[in-house]
């Protein structure tokens, strides 16, 4: 007798009349070489998603995890419960703040590509994600970002330059070249410094939003990882901290479908959706469309105004897609089809808001095509000032001895005797 | 005082000094921690300050980094220092690096107590001495107390230190010295002049050891229970050593240390962790590179032994007098 679903497993205990067990290894619903189908995905309306309360109860909004909170259409209308209803210089600042991130990282790829730095990543077709979160957000509310949301800084109007010398490990970097690139920090613009351990973030950011609660303060705090680092302890140990003590935090899953090259459903995305994470732990899940811009906003205002009334945290997913590699280290060609991102059905943040501003009439196509022109001669302009301060390995970095600094409050003596027995080898060496 | 006393005394007098100290772990709030560390502080400070947490040690060191990067100083309390290892990451990848990686922007200002060491039959998961993990790990302070006294001024220090400290408190001498013998009644430290802990404010510096006792025979590196019981069994044989309390593996009283050891002319190391990679391997390695020509016979070491700790054979696994007086003997033949 043979089990036509049976793949070769190892045939056991004979006498027993009970079929094989089978273990299910998640694959993808397309490879390389094969047509990528997302007619599986089922768009809902607009006005599908109802808007409760700020302060409701977790467990009466149960259907929002499973939903998708939609503010414009196929055709760039906005609608639906949801709807923000911005100002058009809001609407156009979101326009250009998505356009100049991606302006951004069009100009540091290349300079990884030229040798200037080891290593970059885009946040290509996310771009939503960052900036409807960081405009929704009160300027000194905490972040505590994942390596993709390069949005939230120039949002924050962060100086890009600043930015580029990070990349570049140079001597203007404040971090003094001890980070990967991109993986900033900058308090005063209420970003917390990135990890590369994912999701070590998580608790820390509900860490700081409990005592912002504990103090009587009234700032709160916002954090994001990719749905493949759901899986790690530390997204679950965040998520019981914020149940129980109702902490005033964000949490935002940036489900972009790809952890590297392992898709979604190693992180047990075919069971249930990421916003039904918070359904266990009784928090408010809501489950966005990430490349609608309107609809992370509006997401994100609500959590933040359900944060700062104590009726505890949100858990966002922004369904969306990584349009390019993980980084630059990643060839996306050897493991998914091709055709992926142009088939992806909820299309692309900027071309969407974009739309929508023209069909209001405060934008058109020639104007955008101008911005755009402008801000690559922006991004061109401050990547040159920042190469002045030097690129990474051609000698402009911060002086040797730095390299001890900072491990400690105050330099205790081994320190200070590998310090001197450092710069002591170097001399020696005629160097 | 006993030790429990001088550390919740050392706790609630920050407490009262500074507004931003809190105090987290399982079990420290309300019922004041499984040792009464903690007693009495949640009823003085309310629940912001003083709350129990859910059970995931690296939950509560994870919360812990993100309440110092908003400006507190948290107190977490891991219950055995066994159950420190799924905090892990959150200690060394993320609190001992952040000063670093920031370059100053964040810290994670947090002094992480837990009860760790042996001899009080706790088996496998109840006895484990593990700071030479964070010894290994740059951007992270290491205090060990072996007193009342102690415990309460370096417990003090740490708190107001702004680098992220793991403070060890040696459970086997809680409520009294131990000299080793397990057979023996147990010691209270009634009446011990170490116990004479004042009620207030008072600090000892980081990075400072202690002179047990000054002698010329030999010297003897040790800290936490091991003070205690290598005190003793040198008392018992009669030896004039200079016993060396380190009180902190991270800062290192090297200066302390390269005294005594080339004033001596010999070195014995105890500590109860593992012996490979263990901090008395860091120990004779800057012995050997600072006092080579002073030694006049090799460096000894008494630690554990590199098995998971035991349960019914603990006596064995301890390094105890039996232990510590052959090594002595043996570095006082040449």
């Amino acid at each position: 007798m043979t089990d036509p679903d049976d793949h070769g497993a190892v045939q056991g205990h004979e006498g027993r009349n009970l079929p094989p067990l089978r273990l299910h290894v998640p694959e993808p619903p397309a490879r390389p070489g094969e047509s990528a189908d997302f007619t599986h995905f089922d768009i809902p309306a607009v006005d599908a998603a109802p808007r409760p309360d700020e302060a409701a109860a977790p467990g009466t909004m149960r259907d929002l995890a499973y939903g998708l909170v939609r503010v414009l259409d196929a055709d760039g209308v906005a609608g639906g419960q949801w709807n923000p209803k911005l100002p058009p210089e809001t609407l156009l600042r979101m326009l250009r703040t998505m356009a100049l991130t991606r302006a951004f990282d069009a100009r540091m790829f290349r300079a990884q590509r030229q040798g200037k730095t080891s290593f970059y990543m885009k946040s290509t077709g996310e771009e939503a994600v960052s900036i409807g979160a960081a405009l929704a957000l009160s300027r000194d509310d905490m972040c505590f970002p994942s390596y993709r949301q390069q949005g939230i800084l120039i949002a924050r109007d962060w100086p890009i330059i600043d930015m580029m010398n990070q990349i570049y490990s140079n001597k203007g970097d404040r971090l003094k070249g001890r980070q990967l690139p991109i993986m900033y920090s900058a308090r005063e613009a209420g970003f917390f410094s990135i990890s590369g351990n994912l999701t070590t973030q998580y608790p820390q950011a509900v860490g700081w939003a409990m005592a912002s609660a504990a103090k009587g303060d009234t700032r709160i705090a916002a954090t994001w990882c990719g749905e493949g680092s759901t899986a790690e302890g530390d997204f679950h140990n965040a998520c019981t901290f914020a149940s129980v003590y109702r902490a005033p935090v964000i949490l935002n899953v940036v489900n972009n479908q790809w952890a590297i090259s392992s898709f979604s459903g190693f992180a047990g995305g075919e069971a249930t959706t990421f916003a039904a994470r918070a359904v266990g732990y009784g928090i408010a899940g809501l489950r966005v469309d990430g490349n609608d811009v309107l609809a992370v906003y509006a997401a994100t205002r609500w959590a933040a105004d359900r944060a700062r009334a104590n009726a505890g945290p949100t858990l966002i997913e922004h369904f969306t897609y990584r349009v390019e590699g993980h980084s630059t280290s990643d060839d996306p060609t050897a493991y998914r089809s091709a055709e992926e991102s142009s088939l992806w059905p909820l299309g692309d943040p900027i071309a969407r808001l974009k739309q929508h501003c023209i069909a209001l009439g405060i934008w058109d196509e020639e104007r955008h095509a101008a911005m755009d022109k402008e801000l690559a001669e922006h991004v061109r302009d401050a990547a040159r000032e920042a190469e002045k301060n030097g690129i990474l390995g051609h000698g402009l970095h911060h002086p040797m001895e730095s390299l001890f600094e900072d491990v400690f409050e105050e330099m205790p003596w081994h320190l200070k005797e590998q310090q001197q027995q450092m710069l002591d080898e170097w001399k020696a060496a005629g160097l | 005082m006993n030790m429990i006393q001088a550390i919740n005394s050392a706790m609630d007098v920050m407490m009262e000094r500074d507004p931003d100290v809190v105090v987290m772990g399982e079990d420290v709030g309300f019922f004041g921690g499984v040792f009464r560390a903690t007693a009495g502080l949640q009823e003085k400070y309310g629940k912001n300050r003083v709350f129990d947490t859910p059970i995931t040690e690296c939950g509560i060191i994870g919360v812990a980094v993100g309440m110092g990067a908003y400006g507190l100083r948290p107190v977490p309390e891991i219950q055995f220092a066994d159950y420190i290892y799924p905090a892990l990451d959150q200690l060394v990848s993320e609190a001992a690096r952040l000063r670093y990686r920031s370059a100053g922007e964040f810290i994670a200002p947090m002094t992480v107590r837990s009860p760790f060491g042996g001899g009080i039959f706790g088996g496998q998961t109840h006895s484990q001495s593990p700071e030479g993990i964070f010894t290994h790990c740059s951007g992270i302070k290491t205090v060990i107390p072996s007193t009342p006294y102690d415990a309460k001024g370096l417990l003090i220090a740490a708190i107001e230190d702004n680098d992220p400290t793991i403070f060890f408190e040696p459970k086997r001498i809680y409520n009294g010295p131990f000299d080793g013998h397990y057979d023996t009644p147990a010691k209270s430290w009634a009446g011990h002049a170490d116990a004479q802990v004042p009620t207030g404010y008072y600090r000892i510096p980081l990075g400072k050891a202690r002179t047990v006792r000054a002698g010329e025979a030999l010297t003897i590196l040790c800290y936490g229970t091991m003070v205690h019981v290598v005190e003793d069994t040198v008392r018992a044989m009669g030896l004039d050593a200079d016993i060396v309390d380190l009180r902190s593996l991270v800062p290192l009283d090297i200066e302390a240390i390269e005294a005594s050891v080339k004033k001596t002319g010999r070195c014995l190391i105890v500590h109860e962790a593992t012996r490979t990679s263990g901090f008395g391997a860091e120990l004779m390695a800057q012995v050997q590179e600072r006092c080579f020509y002073h030694l006049e016979a090799p460096i000894e070491r008494v630690t554990g032994f590199d098995t998971p700790y035991p349960h019914s054979l603990e006596w064995a696994y301890f390094p105890g007098p039996v232990r510590i007086r052959e090594a002595i003997n043996k570095i006082m033949k040449d």
